[in-house]
């Protein structure tokens, strides 16, 4: 019946609005702490360019180490994959992004006659990789939107021993690297071993401080030194790219919910204009009944006037229900 | 007075950065070092320990330092360290706590956690002022 069609399109137009205030909530969430994150981002670079011109110091004034996670191993059996992804899904392809390209590394290393296994950094990558039947090695989750330092430095600890015990003969990184609030883009960095690249490489800002290898003292020797600064280098790398995954999740996150709301509410448009048609088509047909109705009882009795339409049209409008006579 | 920059940074932020005449920390194995402005380059991995500041205006900042390096080059000492409090944000009573628990521990099982849990809180208590 169109009375009833009307009442399901109400409906849908009602459950589409509440759907529109929650993706609009969490839009203006999304954007809000996109600056937060993206400061911290900024707050994290001092501490970890610091730490980059120290090891290039120690490297450059001949400090060496014996350290495992500096020497490259020969025959590159296992490589880890940590892969970062959100705890939460609606950012759009945000975890589609690392999830596939890690995939991807997979199959390329499986095909080369490698070994592999992830660590799962996020409960979409462990759901994901979990349910595909990869090897997961470990998982971390709970902190995608806001991780610390001590979050960093359990990753970190976790991946330096599977590394130095042997079960791993290579890490590599793959996350989201956030560029600007308009573009973030997946990247893969290698991070153990460090080798000469490695300690060039890495986040958004690559440090300037190039200064000439000074004479240093140090403080007990420089191979201690640069025994215990490698595993914070390694901490700091791992950090960064949990705050640049963050500062990702949540653009993605926002432009995600922005097209969710903006979808909104053009089905919101539509509905109401196919709403309107229908209870305009329920009127005309009632309106069509009573015409109808009115002609057939002037035809059957000449007796009876018929109903004064032309007069008065307000009649039609003020019962539509009851029938005149 | 001559003075030089001092940066106290940590993986999070920077927790300080401004002008000081003297900085006393402590390097693993080698004891306190006091830097005054135009040491000569030095860098230097830190124990646990309380490090004071003292400012161009006269103060003094305690931090609780609880590893890291110092970094002496030019005219500038940079600590980098895990973790560092300002005294201001520094919990005493909970600190004091934390290094009963942790002495209680020690007689038990005198463990590295233990240790390390026993010199943190004692780095955060003196930061603080006194024993």
């Amino acid at each position: 019946m169109a009375g009833g069609q009307e009442r399901i399109l109400r409906g849908r137009i009602r459950s589409v609005q509440a759907t529109k205030k929650i993706t609009r909530a969490m839009e203006l969430i999304a954007a809000s702490r996109i600056v937060k994150a993206q400061q911290r981002v900024a707050a994290a670079v001092p501490y970890s360019d610091q730490i980059t011109a120290v090891v290039k110091d120690l490297a450059a004034a001949g400090g060496t180490s014996d350290s495992p996670l500096l020497a490259g191993r020969d025959a590159v059996r296992t490589i880890a994959y940590i892969a970062i992804t959100a705890d939460r899904g609606l950012c759009g392809g945000y975890n589609a992004g690392v999830q596939r390209a890690t995939e991807g590394e997979i199959k390329a290393g499986v095909a080369g006659g490698g070994d592999y296994g992830v660590v799962a950094v996020g409960r979409k990558a462990e759901g994901y990789f979990r349910f595909r039947g990869y090897k997961v090695m470990s998982t971390f989750a709970g902190f995608s939107d806001n991780p610390t330092y001590e979050d960093a430095k359990r990753i970190a600890t976790w991946v330096m021993d599977a590394y130095v015990s042997g079960e791993v003969d290579r890490v590599e990184l793959i996350y989201t690297r956030f560029i600007s609030a308009g573009s973030q883009e997946v990247v893969q960095r290698p991070l153990i071993p460090l080798g000469r690249d490695t300690i060039e490489g890495g986040h958004a800002h690559t440090d300037a401080l190039d200064g000439a290898p000074a004479d240093y003292e140090y403080e007990p020797d420089p191979s201690t030194i640069l025994d215990s600064l490698l595993p914070r280098y390694i901490e700091a790398r791992i950090y960064a790219a949990l705050l640049n995954a963050a500062a990702s999740e949540h653009a993605f996150r926002q432009r995600a919910m922005k097209s969710a709301t903006d979808n909104a509410e053009e089905l919101i448009k539509n509905l109401s204009r196919i709403m309107n048609r229908a209870r305009q088509d329920s009127i005309t047909t009632e309106i069509m009944e009573i015409v109808g109705g009115a002609e057939a009882l002037a035809g059957d009795s000449k007796k009876v006037r018929p109903v004064v339409l032309d007069d008065d049209p307000s009649t039609l409008l003020v019962a539509p229900g009851s029938r005149a006579n | 007075m001559a003075t030089m920059q001092v940066e106290l940074v940590s993986p999070e932020k920077v927790v300080f950065s401004g002008e000081a005449t003297q900085v006393i920390t402590r390097t693993l194995g080698g004891g306190e070092i006091a830097f005054l402005p135009g040491h000569a380059p030095f860098l230097g991995a830190l124990d646990t320990c309380h490090t004071r500041v003292s400012l161009a205006d006269g103060r003094q900042l305690d931090v609780a330092v609880h590893g890291g390096f110092v970094q002496v080059n030019g005219n500038t000492v940079s600590i980098l360290s895990d973790m560092a409090e300002l005294a201001d944000d520094i919990d005493r009573g909970r600190a004091m706590a934390a290094r009963d628990r942790a002495q209680q521990l020690m007689v038990q099982e005198a463990s590295g956690e233990a240790k390390a849990a026993l010199s943190r809180a004692q780095a955060r208590i003196t930061a603080t002022g006194g024993l």
